[in-house]
């Protein structure tokens, strides 16, 4: 199934400047798997060297952050879905 | 690297923005024409971080979002962000590192005792292993029928 993603302007350089790209996988995760399959310069941007992703990297399913999912990144997607990228800034003196 | 012009009044913004909110770090957007690398608006946030505001800041992606949708509505995109850190140097610091966005400018204002000090640029390397100096320099907008003149660079931040 393929599921539309909004990339953010920062990250559009590595979809050639696509702010939509539509991707195949029957969850948050097999899709986001996609993505950084498809454009592999996104997955450094997105996830740490464990896998997960940034802590200010930020998935919306419609108006759900993953996060707050029952079923977090496994949650399984259906036609009409539409997941966007939204990163947070943070930072700050060590 | 392509310098990051600022128009010199939205510098003295964003200098006045960082001084308020001393001794706690502020924050905002850089926003005007990404391919010139030029900002003509500063667009003040509100950080976060109520925890821990001396040292840290925080916008979350929806509000970000929305801010960021108000100046395209305005043409204005987003050339990178601002920060103060209050009685610390301009230079960037790991946790500034590790959640940079990649293709951003960064611009980080040192205020001690209540005035700025230093104000330099960075952006994230491909690598996300460092954050290089970016040339920093205020403009003065064009008037009708002439040219655009920079002044006087700020610092161009080597780290």
């Amino acid at each position: 199934m393929s599921t539309p993603i909004t990339i953010p302007t920062a990250l559009r350089a590595y979809t050639g400047g696509e702010a939509t790209v539509h991707v195949d996988g029957d969850t948050v995760t097999d899709a986001l798997d996609s993505l950084t399959t498809r454009y592999d310069g996104l997955a450094r941007h997105l996830r740490d060297d464990a896998g997960r992703l940034r802590s200010f990297v930020n998935v919306y399913l419609g108006d759900e952050d993953i996060r707050f999912l029952s079923d977090g990144a496994q949650t399984r997607l259906k036609p009409g879905d539409a997941l966007v990228i939204v990163p947070s800034i943070a930072g700050g003196v060590a | 690297m392509t310098p990051l012009k600022i128009t010199a009044a939205e510098l003295a913004r964003l200098h006045a923005h960082v001084v308020e909110g001393y001794p706690y770090e502020v924050v905002g957007i850089l926003a005007g024409d990404r391919a010139c690398m030029r900002v003509v608006r500063v667009h003040p946030l509100v950080n976060e971080r109520a925890d821990s505001p001396r040292n840290r800041y925080r916008v979350s992606g929806l509000l970000l979002m929305r801010a960021e949708q108000t100046l395209g509505e305005e043409g204005l995109e987003v050339v990178g962000y601002y920060h103060s850190h209050p009685d610390h140097p301009a230079m960037y610091s790991d946790h500034d590192r590790e959640h940079a966005l990649p293709n951003m400018s960064y611009v980080i204002a040192s205020v001690r005792d209540g005035s700025v000090v230093d104000t330099r640029c960075w952006r994230l390397r491909e690598d996300r292993s460092v954050m290089d100096a970016q040339p920093f320099q205020p403009f003065q907008p064009a008037q009708p029928n002439q040219p655009t003149q920079t002044v006087q660079p700020i610092q161009e931040g080597a780290p």
